[in-house]
């Protein structure tokens, strides 16, 4: 419940804990020593934890590469005409079944598939639905489960105990399982407009996934909140508010940020998964999860696996891109691992 | 100089307070005046009696020492005065902590918030620990201004800065906006300082402000302090367990063991004259030149478990004057026994005027 020290006799001896981020004491001016101030050349005048991540990131090549990929499909997300004009076949909903399942060539560069789209600009244009429901459900889960997390580690007590039941119930249930008992429950009709179908995933998703994020910042607040400096700001009249807002979430949010960039490679390939189950996203609209759908009925896998290799394919480096990425700010913000 | 108009102490600034903030002005000089304070901390190993009746006043412009070894209630007293206290396990169970006359105990959050920094501001043992490490110095000095002053970014930190070079931080203005790793202890501590007088308190409770920093730099940080307590006329409460730090900065010392307050004296007095065998062992304690190669005299044994206080004098169990009066029944409470010093023991006539240190010294 409480995760307090004992406090009994040692409760007076402020317990040192050791200082929080700092790598080295950098550009350390001695007291007696002179009192001039030298910037330190290397590291320039000033740097906090953030800035340090980032010329902690700045050096690793694979932080380049999955922020390139993640710029690359974020793009195709938003403007994928970007991507498509030069295509033999722009339009990803114009179908013609006379060319259905024909191999690439030089009249589609992917080729077409079981209805004769063609399967490049439909997996240009299934990017936004990857993107939407990964970024909605990322977003979704740190709000709530950072908000809970935030109450149980800072009020303890009877606000941890509750939260944090509630949440063990919720992480209970697997994340997929309960996506499909959730979709089945309240399933899609034809006529269901696109926002409303990328929110129901989007919801079904978030409202499962919140546990590992209250958790993680729970923990995270309990790490923090004994610091002297939270002590120190109450002493000098700050409230609970103002306390958490600029003395405990500066400090705790670091790992959240880490795990919630790894979640949304897991929720992307979650919400191919639901729609590969025709529950989550449906025709006419465009997903990945929808495309390796269609193209895994019998038979397909082998006559015409460009229906499956190229979706399939832009799905996982998507996934992939956002894992590393995920990888390298947490290696980052952990000065331990430097 | 010693007796100052409340409002001339504050410098020319604005002076825009929370809503709900009051006046305190203290009368004669009187700023806290904590009485019979009782604090206790209900754990899972039971009941930890952190603090058993501790009574003191500070004024004005007067330097009080909190002395004591670790676990006495040295820290637990700052925080009960600040209403800091984590609540559970901790517990104000009995007494009053007065400042200007009102009872701060139980008083209003929002009140108590609008006196912690403004009135009474405190800093601590590690500074490191004590700055948030992902904000610049400045930020977080400035911070005070913003929030309780309500002033905008720039003059904020044009505040800061100046309170920088008021705790003689060097290159103030270049150094507003490193981060507090990037300082050293005794810089950190500065910075500390300047964040808890940013507001012109009227007491400044320094728990153990110099324990983490080598002694050349503790000197330089009680010499601000005396400056800068010199220059407002606050109160300071110095709590330590270092009996050097106090020598020349304290007016009276208070000498705290399990809980209670043991002895309380001038400080002059307290060194030259010790009444309490405590006292005496402590002062024993400390190496001296003229000892060299000799035995270090040390006080046997240890503080006891605040869950088991022993019965009697607290202090029996180690004390080489104990009789059978001192195992049995309460405390010996805290008498006057000379002008101006009180005591807590059954045995004081056998200590008090007889110089034991100076005697141990000629022998």
């Amino acid at each position: 419940m409480t995760d307090r020290q004992d406090i009994a006799a040692a409760q007076a001896e402020r317990d040192r804990r050791s200082a929080f981020a700092p790598a080295a004491p950098e550009a350390v001016v001695e007291d007696a020593a002179v009192p001039l101030f030298t910037p330190d050349p290397d590291q320039g005048p000033a740097r906090s934890l953030w800035s340090d991540a980032w010329l902690e990131m700045r050096r690793r090549p694979l932080f380049w590469f999955s922020a390139g990929l993640i710029v690359l499909v974020v793009l195709m997300a938003i403007v994928p005409q970007l991507f498509t004009f030069l295509s033999p076949q722009p339009d990803p909903n114009y179908a013609d079944l006379s060319k259905a399942r024909i191999a690439p060539g030089p009249g589609a560069w992917f080729g077409f598939d079981g209805q004769g789209y063609d399967v490049y600009s439909r997996t240009i244009y299934g990017a936004r639905s990857s993107i939407l429901v990964g970024l909605g459900a990322t977003l979704v889960t740190t709000m709530i489960g950072g908000v809970i997390g935030i109450f149980a580690g800072y009020f303890g007590g009877w606000w941890d105990t509750i939260l944090s039941r509630v949440g063990d119930v919720f992480f209970a249930i697997p994340l997929l399982l309960g996506g499909i008992l959730a979709l089945y429950t309240f399933p899609n009709k034809l006529d269901t407009p696109y926002l409303v179908m990328v929110g129901k995933v989007v919801l079904a998703l978030g409202i499962l996934g919140w546990p590992s994020i209250a958790r993680l910042m729970r923990s995270s607040v309990l790490q923090v909140k004994p610091h002297d400096f939270v002590q120190a700001a109450r002493a000098l009249g700050a409230g609970p508010g103002r306390i958490v807002r600029s003395h405990i979430l500066p400090n705790a949010v670091a790992p959240v940020i880490a795990v919630s960039t790894i979640n949304l490679g897991v929720y992307i390939a979650t919400e191919a998964t639901l729609s590969f189950l025709g529950i989550g996203l449906q025709p006419p609209a465009i997903s990945w999860g929808v495309a390796i759908s269609d193209a895994s009925g019998i038979g397909l896998v082998r006559s015409t696996p460009h229906m499956l290799l190229f979706p399939s394919l832009f799905l996982s480096i998507t996934v992939l891109a956002f894992i590393m990425l995920g990888e390298v700010v947490r290696d980052a913000l952990d000065p331990k691992l430097r | 100089m010693t007796t100052t108009p409340p409002s001339g102490v504050r410098t020319t600034r604005p002076t825009r307070r929370e809503p709900g903030a009051r006046t305190w002005i203290p009368t004669d000089g009187l700023l806290l005046d904590v009485e019979d304070l009782h604090v206790e901390f209900r754990t899972r190993d039971g009941l930890a009696r952190a603090i058993n009746g501790v009574s003191f006043e500070l004024r004005q412009d007067e330097t009080l020492a909190i002395l004591g070894e670790s676990g006495s209630g040295k820290s637990v007293t700052a925080q009960a005065i600040m209403g800091i206290l984590d609540t559970p396990p901790a517990f104000v169970t009995a007494g009053a902590v007065r400042y200007c006359g009102t009872d701060l105990i139980g008083l209003d959050e929002k009140v108590m918030r609008s006196v912690r920094g403004d009135e009474i501001a405190m800093i601590f043992q590690d500074a490191l620990s004590s700055l948030n490490p992902v904000f610049s110095v400045g930020w977080q000095i400035a911070e005070m201004f913003r929030v309780h002053r309500g002033m905008n970014r720039r003059d904020a930190e044009a505040e800061a800065i100046r309170l920088m070079e008021r705790v003689r931080i060097p290159g103030a203005r270049e150094r507003v906006h490193n981060y507090p790793h990037q300082f050293s202890g005794g810089m950190r501590q500065r910075i500390m300082i300047a964040m808890a007088i940013a507001l012109d308190p009227k007491v400044l409770i320094a728990d153990e402000p110099t324990t983490a920093l080598d002694v050349t730099v503790q000197a330089q940080i009680m010499d601000l302090l005396k400056e800068l307590q010199a220059d407002s006329h606050m109160g300071l409460i110095l709590i330590t367990h270092d009996l050097g730090v106090v020598a020349d900065v304290a007016d009276r010392i208070g000498v705290m063991y399990a809980g209670r307050l043991v002895e309380k004296a001038d400080v002059f007095d307290l060194y030259a004259d010790p009444a309490h065998p405590y006292t005496l062992g402590l002062l024993e304690s400390i190496p001296r030149l003229d000892q060299q190669g000799e035995r270090l005299n040390a006080i046997g044994g240890l503080p006891p478990n605040l869950t088991r206080i022993p019965a009697g004098c607290p202090f029996h169990p180690r004390c080489r004057f104990a009789t059978d009066i001192c195992r049995a029944g309460d405390p010996p409470p805290l008498l006057e026994v000379a002008p101006g010093r009180r005591v807590a023991c059954h045995h004081y006539d056998q200590l008090l005027g007889q110089h034991l240190l100076e005697t141990e010294r000629e022998r």
